[in-house]
């Protein structure tokens, strides 16, 4: 049994009088990859905001290599080791591609801002570092290419590539992915799963992801939580899940 | 007694200052621009009254109704020549026009009626009364000043909450894209709230130009940027919070002029702001707005 | 040195070449100008503000283009500039005759006042953002004018005096640096077309570094999308305070040459009006692009003055360029007549 990454018991959020998420508990192990799904309106994003501090959580438990995340931010959620992308694409839309992946890599090269305007020697090198980086990150996702285009004009499908790669720029311990194949065709889902689980061998990060697309979901995902009106409804093996009667009752409606 | 004398008179400055955040806030909340030529449109206002009273002789009902009638117009013409078609613009972009439109509309007036101050007339009442055996004088001006407020207040709330046209206000001001597919017509509707907003805007004009007779082409700027202050004070979109913003902002201005000093009022009074909004981000009333992840 | 050459001139940003190219290419032209033929008196007067406002209108730009925050007190931060610049000039002209070195050293001394002033900024941006964060700046401007308006300072042979709000001093044969509502008067003409020229090009300089680095990318990753910029770890509010102090320095480095070009000089000068004037260059010039900044504001500087003749109908000329063109380059008929035009030059093949 491999050591947990990313450790949920109790987690919890009410918006208001409604209960978004309750009593959730659920593991992220080194080297896993892990399925979160549900149908529409179950509280997958949430907990995912929850996970990265977008939300608060009313109640309950995250803790990250062992560590109670309850007093950080987003940002400082971040330099602990969690990177996100977003359901609803989010990038940098008017920086460059390539630029969008060095925004990644902010807290990891560390010059001042008096080496910035006297350009020293370590700014240069850092610069020089993280752009061999970036280039290294931007050929896994096949945007090598493009680096120089801004965001906004890239297609869809490389948009939320690009998403991914800046997230990987962060150097996370624990990546959560937001509906990564939205959007994209068989082919681009089936090019997507190869990138995924290469960068999960290539970085040694596990994976939290929420998709819609089974075949992924089912082919890439080494266990899976199913999540409906907020609460765990099952977990498993994706054979366990598939044949489980309440899933596919949940799915499928009474 | 001096107290309660300076606080009634701030009560009233508050009061035209609320009937100008009106405007803004009315404006802001619906077209979600700042529209910077409200000020000078109160500027417009007091020229009209102005001119009505002293050479066309008009009463002075007749002259605040031709004062609120051309601003209105003027504030509707504004918004249809140089705000509609921006619609889909940057705010910045409708910023800068705004702009432009102030520069436009001083500039305007300083052409037409020249650069020197005019003496406003005593369009509405010099006398004043006294109470608790003539410790306490107030001039009927300031009790004026605050019953037209309270009374806009009273309509303006309940012409929004009850008739229509207020309903799409409000619609608008939640979710144009929603408002229009459920049949409003926004730019009818904005067309009405800048109606309703320059006409107000001449009502503080005279009020303003009374309590301080002095009309020139910049009379706008300064009580428009304070106005605008007392929107964002109470909560920017927020009608109440125009009236408390406007009230509490007068207030202060009045009091800090009396016992602190008059030439740091302004600075205390945007010192103030500061302070505020540090404590409460969007306003005393104003709503907290969330960001759908 | 050879990285930093590398950077300036290297083909990776063709942005910054013109924009280097294009400022030393204009002072030298106009040096050429003014040594061989008689310029008239109004051209030379225009061109230390001009420099002035090119540097604000840049100072400006890093807030509203590529920090992506609304300042309506740019103004403040060119007074603090300007009346520190004024003061330290006054200060030591009986120690430091050279001309050149006082105005480097009353210069240097207004930017970083203003800059400290722009991390008094910090703590509304740790909390505020869009409009309201927007009138905390407004306000900011506001105070900081009502606040020089009230300043008193002036020095004799024995010592050096201040009073706030009313003036108590009592100088023996001294001098008066700052006169309340009157502001500076009587100040050294220290400033000069060249060292506008020199304060552009340090302002330059500054900015594309700040940009082609990992704290520009920051500022414009908060700018382009604040969620995506947390979730990546990168500190919202330091960001824009980085941008806005940074800003800050460049208004109070522009506001004291501007101070040091006149004998006399009111805190008035520094009202909302200007905050606006140049945020008006800034948006003609475009959000974020420092060569349009740079042309924009020597047109719309220079054009009012121009436009002299007019007389009384010069500001309404001004007021309505404005409006029509804000109106067509937002109009979508302009739009497609360009992106047709774009059409035509660059598919021509593909339809084919």
């Amino acid at each position: 049994m491999s050591r947990p990454v990313l450790e949920v018991s109790n987690l919890g959020i009410d918006f208001g009088g409604l209960t978004a998420v309750n009593n959730l508990n659920l593991e992220v192990n080194e080297h896993e990859i892990v399925g979160l799904i549900g149908p529409n309106g179950a509280g997958k994003t949430t907990v995912f905001n929850m996970l990265t501090k977008v939300y608060e959580p009313s109640r309950g438990k995250i803790l990250l290599d062992g560590k109670d995340i309850e007093k950080m931010n987003t940002v400082e959620v971040n330099k602990a080791g969690v990177a996100r992308t977003f359901q609803n694409i989010r990038l940098f839309a008017n920086l460059s591609v390539i630029d969008n992946v060095k925004a990644g890599m902010n807290n990891h090269c560390v010059y001042s801002v008096f080496d910035t305007l006297l350009h020293t020697r370590k700014r240069n090198d850092s610069e020089k570092a993280i752009n061999e980086k970036a280039e290294e990150l931007l050929k896994i996702f096949n945007l090598y290419e493009n680096r120089n285009i801004t965001a906004s004009s890239l297609p869809y499908g490389a948009q939320r590539r690009l998403e991914i790669a800046r997230a990987l720029a962060t150097e996370p311990k624990v990546l959560l992915l937001d509906e990564p194949a939205a959007g994209m065709n068989p082919q681009e889902t089936d090019e997507l799963m190869n990138t995924i689980r290469f960068v999960r061998d290539k970085f040694n990060i596990c994976i939290l992801l929420i998709e819609h697309d089974m075949s992924l979901v089912m082919n890439i995902c080494e266990r899976i939580y199913v999540l409906n009106y907020g609460t765990l409804l099952a977990k498993g093996s994706p054979d366990e899940i598939k044949n489980d009667e309440r899933v596919i009752k949940a799915y499928l409606g009474d | 007694m001096t107290f309660l004398t300076y606080l009634i008179s701030g009560l009233a400055l508050g009061s035209v200052y609320a009937i100008i955040a009106l405007g803004y806030t009315m404006v802001y909340g619906i077209a979600k621009m700042l529209n910077f030529a409200h000020g000078d449109i109160i500027m417009a206002g007091g020229y009209v009254a102005f001119f009505a009273f002293t050479k066309f002789g008009l009463g002075p009902f007749m002259s605040i109704l031709l004062s609120v009638i051309v601003s209105t117009i003027l504030g509707v013409v504004i918004e249809r020549l140089a705000y509609r078609p921006l619609r889909q613009a940057s705010s910045l972009s409708v910023l800068i026009t705004a702009i432009g439109v102030s520069y436009f509309l001083q500039n305007t007036a300083q052409l037409l009626f020249g650069a020197d101050t005019k003496i406003f007339p005593a369009l509405l009442t010099e006398k004043s009364f006294t109470l608790f055996d003539g410790q306490l004088t107030i001039s009927y001006l300031t009790i004026i000043t605050i019953v037209t407020c309270i009374i806009i207040m009273i309509g303006l709330t309940t012409f929004i909450n009850k008739t229509k046209i207020g309903k799409a206000m409000r619609a608008c001001a939640e979710d144009k894209g929603a408002a229009q597919l459920m049949g409003i017509n926004i730019d009818t509707t904005i067309s009405i709230t800048f109606a309703i907003g320059s006409g107000l805007a001449a009502i503080a004009a005279v009020l303003l130009c009374s309590t301080y007779p002095s009309l020139s082409p910049t009379l706008g700027s300064m009580p428009g940027i304070k106005a605008f202050t007392a929107a964002v004070f109470g909560g920017i979109g927020s009608i109440p919070g125009a009236l408390l913003g406007g009230l509490l902002l007068g207030i202060i201005e009045n009091l800090t002029k009396a016992y602190l000093s008059t030439q740091l009022s302004d600075a205390i009074v945007f010192a103030v702001l500061i302070v505020v909004l540090l404590i409460k981000p969007t306003g005393l009333l104003g709503k907290k707005e969330n960001v759908k992840v | 040195m050879k990285n930093l050459i590398n950077d300036l001139f290297g083909k990776k940003n063709r942005a910054r070449t013109i924009s280097f190219l294009m400022v030393i290419f204009a002072y030298i032209l106009i040096e050429v100008l003014t040594k061989s033929i008689r310029m008239s008196r109004l051209f030379t007067s225009l061109l230390v503000p001009t420099c002035c406002y090119i540097i604000l209108g840049l100072s400006l730009n890093l807030v509203v283009g590529f920090s992506g925050e609304l300042s309506l007190g740019h103004a403040g931060f060119m007074a603090i500039g300007a009346f520190t610049a004024v003061c330290v000039s006054g200060l030591t002209s009986s120690v430091i005759t050279n001309e050149t070195l006082r105005l480097m050293l009353a210069v240097f001394v207004g930017g970083i006042l203003s800059g400290l002033f722009g991390l008094i900024i910090s703590v509304p941006v740790l909390k505020l953002s869009g409009d309201y964060l927007a009138i905390v700046t407004l306000a900011f401007g506001q105070i900081i004018k009502s606040l020089i308006t009230n300043i008193y300072l002036g020095f004799d042979a024995d010592s050096m005096q201040f009073s706030f709000v009313t003036n108590e001093l009592n100088l023996n044969n001294g001098k008066m640096l700052l006169s309340g509502p009157m502001g500076a008067t009587d100040t050294a003409k220290i400033s000069n077309f060249t060292s506008g020229f020199v304060l552009i090009l340090i302002t330059l300089f500054i900015i594309y570094s700040l940009i082609d680095s990992r704290y520009g990318r920051a500022i414009m990753a908060a700018r382009d999308n604040r969620i995506a910029a947390e979730s990546i770890g990168i500190n919202i509010s330091r960001t824009k305070t980085l941008a806005f102090a940074i800003s800050a320095v460049l208004a109070g480095l522009a506001g004291a040459l501007y101070a040091l070009n006149y004998s006399t000089l009111q805190p008035a000068k520094f009202d909302f009006n200007t905050s606006i004037l140049v945020l008006v260059y800034v948006v003609f010039g475009g959000l974020g692009n420092i060569n349009g900044t740079i042309v924009a504001t020597t047109v719309l500087y220079i054009l009012p003055e121009l436009l002299r003749f007019l007389k009384d109908y010069r500001m309404l000329i001004y007021a309505i360029v404005l409006i029509v063109v804000m109106e067509i380059t937002n109009s979508e008929k302009m739009k497609q007549f360009f992106d047709k035009g774009k059409n035509s030059i660059f598919k021509k093949g593909e339809d084919a």
